[in-house]
């Protein structure tokens, strides 16, 4: 399942999304806002927007990808999007594998993908009430201009 | 023709105000129309290294031509997760 979402996700209605009688394993990441930015100042949100259709377009590239790494492993990618606060989850990664090893490497495989390739921005927004675009350190890829 | 253009993060921010869209000689490519944008947005110069462009929701080369009613994406570097 790939979505973008307006709402709060509930990680524990994703974990059916990806059970199968055949599976041993579930793995789940949460990226949550958290109150300190990189450089260390005080966040009080974040606000994300994203392309939506490409954005899709990426997770599922990325679960492909996932599972010719990987083998047997099935993947649920959600993004929210919107004004989030600190403590809110942002993404939600769910990866269903009959053995725990693979739903750990497919995990991390697909949530390390979506931060560098995903259409999806985030801006700071502070405490003293500045607000600033910030990209992954690795949201740098080749220019096509 | 005319080409919608799509801009997000700092770069919707800094295209607000101008129009959606844009009109193009027939045969234009994807490096005319942000020449193009350039014109309307000066600002955007500088970003041009660091900006990608989809045509369509696929990411595009430079040198892709564009076509009537065709949708521009400007993509800054992404910050998700």
């Amino acid at each position: 399942m790939f979505a973008i979402v307006r709402t709060p996700i509930d990680p524990v209605r994703l974990d059916a999304s990806v059970r199968d009688d055949l599976f041993g394993a579930v793995v789940s990441f949460l990226g949550i806002v958290r109150e300190r930015a990189d450089d260390g100042r005080l966040v009080h949100g974040l606000e994300y927007e994203a392309y939506d259709t490409m954005a899709l377009a990426e997770f599922e590239t990325i679960a492909g990808e996932a599972y010719r790494r990987f083998g047997d492993v099935r993947l649920t990618i959600v993004h929210r999007v919107g004004r989030l606060n600190v403590g809110e989850i942002a993404v939600a990664v769910v990866v269903g594998s009959p053995h725990r090893g693979d739903a750990f490497d497919a995990c991390e495989y697909a949530i390390d993908e979506v931060k560098s390739r995903a259409p999806i921005w985030k801006k700071e927004l502070y405490a003293d009430g500045d607000e600033r675009w910030k990209s992954n350190a690795c949201g740098h890829r080749e220019s096509a201009v | 023709m005319r080409v919608a253009i799509a801009a997000f993060a700092g770069l919707r921010e800094l295209l607000a105000g101008t129009a959606a869209d844009l009109e193009l000689p027939a045969g234009a490519s994807v490096a005319d129309a942000w020449s193009a944008l350039e014109r309307r947005q000066p600002a955007l110069a500088p970003l041009a290294v660091s900006t990608r462009l989809a045509r369509n929701g696929r990411l595009a080369a430079t040198t892709d031509l564009l076509s009537d009613g065709d949708e521009l994406a400007l993509l800054p570097p992404v910050g998700g997760g």
